[in-house]
């Protein structure tokens, strides 16, 4: 392992972490605005040209605020809990390549920290990892909210976790590796190769299962506002509660990049257009995550459940087999 | 050089988290620390190059410690205490040490016979397809049977967990079938 590796493989780590723990306080700030833009109000306004600082004001609010340890909960496991879900979210980052790789300074950079033969398992596997913080901070604080909110964690991990494999099952055996360069070179050929058109099904089902692993609105049940308070984060204050939010946004975005880079070609050709299209598509999943927020309700937990166990993962099966079928004859 | 560092860092990491498992009475920290040894000996498998593996380690164990999650938030109030039953010492240390006996017996009996060698799979394919060669090639009855044993283990669940599995509908004539109807109902009222 020669130096150079080792220096540039540091300062990738540390320009994903600094990219993406700003881009998760930034996209609170989009999360308000395009929510006020839909219900017709004006959002974050005061703080800098149109509400800009918010983002900064947020941060010295939650760096400065006290860390408050109640009495009667688990010590350790409720302060260890919060720091699960955000280094879990950046640990997943290390298997995806953002962008195409590019020469600068005469130096060829590859954006990927570790270019491992199966990204998408690991993951997978990490993201999964993440839910370990709602579920260890709702069953360490010694509150009824966040122990149904550790509940439903639970059981949201079991539903959706089976459909996310099931699903991509199909397009991995279409192209035969589980690397996600992989994936990009067998789409590099344009819009006709990408693998949404031969496999739509599994699209909308991994589609479905990202709004499950990112918490986010349908399935948002684990921090339900209106029926658990704030659940697994009722008993948090200050940065421990900061480091849960940068988390779920971290992996809001992490799983934008992974949706395009899987279904829909990716950066390309590796080209400057192709690494603009990758970040137009990464925007556009995002956007939609804020979108579902503003237009959808929330489901039951049973309701989660029998979508997840009685008609999508049916349906993935069905899908692969169908898969497995065609790729024979 | 790092491969040293990086097999004591997580050597010791997941024999003390292992050991906070054993030892500890509060249900919580004994589950977390299970989940992250098991997290923590994936490790080892990137370490041997075994990516597939390793990330399958990940995947698996998270979601079966997830399920004892489960189970303990049934069973206890995890923020309390166990109090576990202490039974007689000498048993149990007598127990302990036989059990380690018998470990270092099995894992030295083949190196004294020089019967360890590892079986490499054909070199050349990815990681994942190797396995999946070995798997459906050399040891294609062990993981058949491993298939059968899940398949009554499923069978064992849905039979344990749903009610009434002695009876069958396709068995029993209209009269008995609306003389159970009606016994469900008189239950029900009473």
């Amino acid at each position: 392992m020669d130096t150079a590796y080792l220096i540039e493989t540091i300062i990738k780590v540390v320009v994903i972490l600094l990219v993406f723990s700003a881009l998760a306080g930034i996209g609170t700030y989009f999360e308000r605005k395009i929510l006020a833009f839909m219900q017709r109000r004006l959002g974050p306004m005061n703080v800098g040209p149109y509400g800009l600082l918010q983002v900064g004001a947020d941060g010295i609010k939650l760096f400065t605020k006290e860390d408050i340890i109640p009495q009667g909960v688990v010590k350790n496991i409720f302060k260890i809990a919060p720091v699960i879900t955000a280094a879990t979210a950046f640990m997943a980052a290390a298997a995806i390549p953002f962008l195409p790789s590019f020469t600068l300074f005469g130096y060829e950079v590859h954006p990927i920290v570790a270019d491992i033969n199966v990204g998408i398992l690991y993951i997978l596997g990490v993201m999964a990892v993440g839910l370990y913080g709602p579920l260890l901070g709702g069953m360490a604080s010694a509150n009824k909210f966040s122990l149904l909110s550790a509940a439903r964690g639970a059981a949201v991990f079991i539903s959706y976790e089976v459909v996310t494999g099931l699903s991509l099952l199909a397009p991995i055996m279409m192209v035969g590796s589980l690397s996600l360069i992989d994936f990009n070179e067998y789409q590099a050929g344009g819009i006709g190769d990408w693998i949404v058109w031969s496999q739509p099904v599994a699209f909308i089902l991994f589609w479905i299962a990202a709004f499950a692993e990112t918490g986010r609105t349908p399935f948002h049940l684990i921090a339900n506002d209106h029926e658990i308070i704030d659940g697994f984060g009722t008993e948090y204050s200050g940065m421990r509660w900061g480091l849960f939010f940068i988390g779920e946004y971290a992996n809001m975005f992490f799983i934008s990049f992974v949706i395009p880079l899987l279904f829909l070609g990716g950066y390309g050709d590796g080209s400057f257009l192709g690494a603009l299209g990758l970040l137009g598509k990464m925007a556009f999943f995002f956007f939609f995550f804020l979108w579902t927020r503003a237009a959808w309700p929330d489901v039951r937990p049973d309701q989660l459940m029998w979508l997840c166990w009685k008609v999508l993962m049916p349906i993935a099966v069905i899908n692969v087999v169908i898969t497995g079928f065609v790729m024979m004859f | 050089m790092f491969e040293a560092i990086a097999f004591y860092l997580f050597a010791f990491l997941t024999i003390s988290m292992f050991y906070i498992t054993v030892t500890t009475s509060q249900a919580l920290h004994a589950l977390t620390a299970l989940a992250a040894g098991m997290i923590f000996i994936s490790a080892f498998f990137f370490i041997l190059g075994a990516d597939f593996l390793g990330a399958i380690q990940i995947i698996v164990y998270t979601g079966a410690v997830m399920a004892l999650y489960a189970f303990g938030m049934m069973f206890f109030d995890s923020t309390r205490d166990v109090k576990e039953k202490q039974g007689n010492k000498f048993i149990v240390v007598g127990m302990a040490t036989v059990a380690a006996v018998l470990v270092v017996a099995i894992f030295s009996a083949p190196i004294l016979s020089d019967n360890i060698v590892a079986l490499y799979p054909s070199v050349g394919a990815g990681n994942t397809q190797e396995v999946g060669m070995v798997l459906f090639t050399k040891y294609l009855i062990p993981f058949e049977v491993a298939a059968v044993m899940l398949l009554v283990a499923m069978v064992a669940g849905i039979v344990l967990a749903g009610k009434k599995m002695d009876l069958s509908l396709t068995l029993m004539n209209k009269e008995e079938i609306l003389e159970m109807n009606e016994d469900k109902n008189k239950k029900v009222l009473s």
